[in-house]
């Protein structure tokens, strides 16, 4: 009986091996909750007279991936707004502070995710537009953005020290939004801190096993 | 009294200059912590983390010069001799 147990579970195992991301057919929930502090979105306002960037590390939240059915992608990803850090701590103040992102009321930017679009496969990485709704400042709006997806299958082991076994995903996207449409200080001058704010998310997601 | 200052203006002007230069010649504000790219090797993500360093911006230049403006002047000031003073 052990044995026979023992014979079904490795060839399970060399079944999902053998397989590509696209023929695993449960949906995963895949947690962007980082103990290693990696995940982060960084930002970059390139203005006439000055370029002001920076990142922030406090990302959370879970994406639900079917790759059966890739377009019912669902999820949200969080960031902490408070996490937001740039190399000068007095603008750092300035930038969580009321006329800005008023963190104090605000305190998260959110993505929630409501499907995706144009969904191609080449190897483990898949690319796709992910639509779904951008939240910041208390104000929401829908977007749609391109997205690179990649499968690393069994890595989480590795990440995790061998505590957890699982896999990870490391999703990676890259869009514009206008600070303005926010109300991030729409009054403040766009040659010193331009309207446009190119946002670039690179974050892994465990599923454990 | 004159020449002290002068030389003064001059070491605060040359040294500020060359503490700019030194620290990779910020064109923005001055930063009191430094950006240091890393990379997870398992995830290929690539991430900073905050290191607390003061590097020199053009705003902490300027404050330096206009000190050693000042300096100079006052030591126009100290060489001038009064009016009246001589009789």
């Amino acid at each position: 009986m052990k044995k026979q147990l023992a014979m079904k579970t490795v060839a399970m195992a060399l079944m999902a091996a053998a397989m590509p991301w696209g023929a695993v057919a449960a949906p995963q929930v895949f947690d962007f909750k980082d103990p290693k502090g990696v995940n982060h979105a960084s930002f970059k306002l390139d203005g006439l007279l000055e370029t002001i960037s920076g990142n922030a590390n406090g990302v959370s939240g879970t994406l639900t991936i079917d790759v059966a059915k890739p377009e019912a992608t669902a999820g949200t990803i969080l960031i902490e707004a408070k996490s937001l850090n740039v190399e000068n701590s007095a603008m750092r103040e300035h930038m969580l502070g009321k006329d800005w992102l008023d963190v104090a009321s605000h305190p998260a930017i959110s993505f929630t995710v409501a499907g995706l679009e144009g969904f191609k496969m080449e190897g483990d990485t898949a690319t796709a537009q992910v639509k779904g709704k951008f939240r910041l400042k208390g104000v929401e709006k829908d977007i749609r953005v391109p997205a690179k997806v990649t499968l690393l299958r069994d890595k989480l082991g590795a990440r995790s020290g061998g505590k957890l076994q699982g896999d990870l995903v490391v999703l990676r996207t890259e869009f514009t939004i206008k600070r303005s449409d926010f109300g991030v200080n729409p009054k403040a001058p766009t040659d010193k801190v331009s309207d446009e704010v190119l946002i670039s998310l690179a974050i892994a997601g465990a599923s454990p096993k | 009294m004159r020449g002290l200052l002068r030389v003064l203006a001059v070491l605060l002007m040359g040294g500020s200059a060359l503490w700019w230069v030194q620290a990779g010649r910020n064109p923005g504000w001055t930063k009191d912590q430094v950006a240091v790219e890393k990379l997870d090797e398992i995830t290929g993500i690539g991430y900073v983390e905050y290191e607390k360093r003061v590097v020199p911006g053009v705003d902490l230049l300027g404050v330096a010069w206009a000190a050693a403006l000042v300096l100079g002047g006052a030591s126009c000031w100290f060489g001038r001799k009064r009016s009246g003073a001589s009789v």
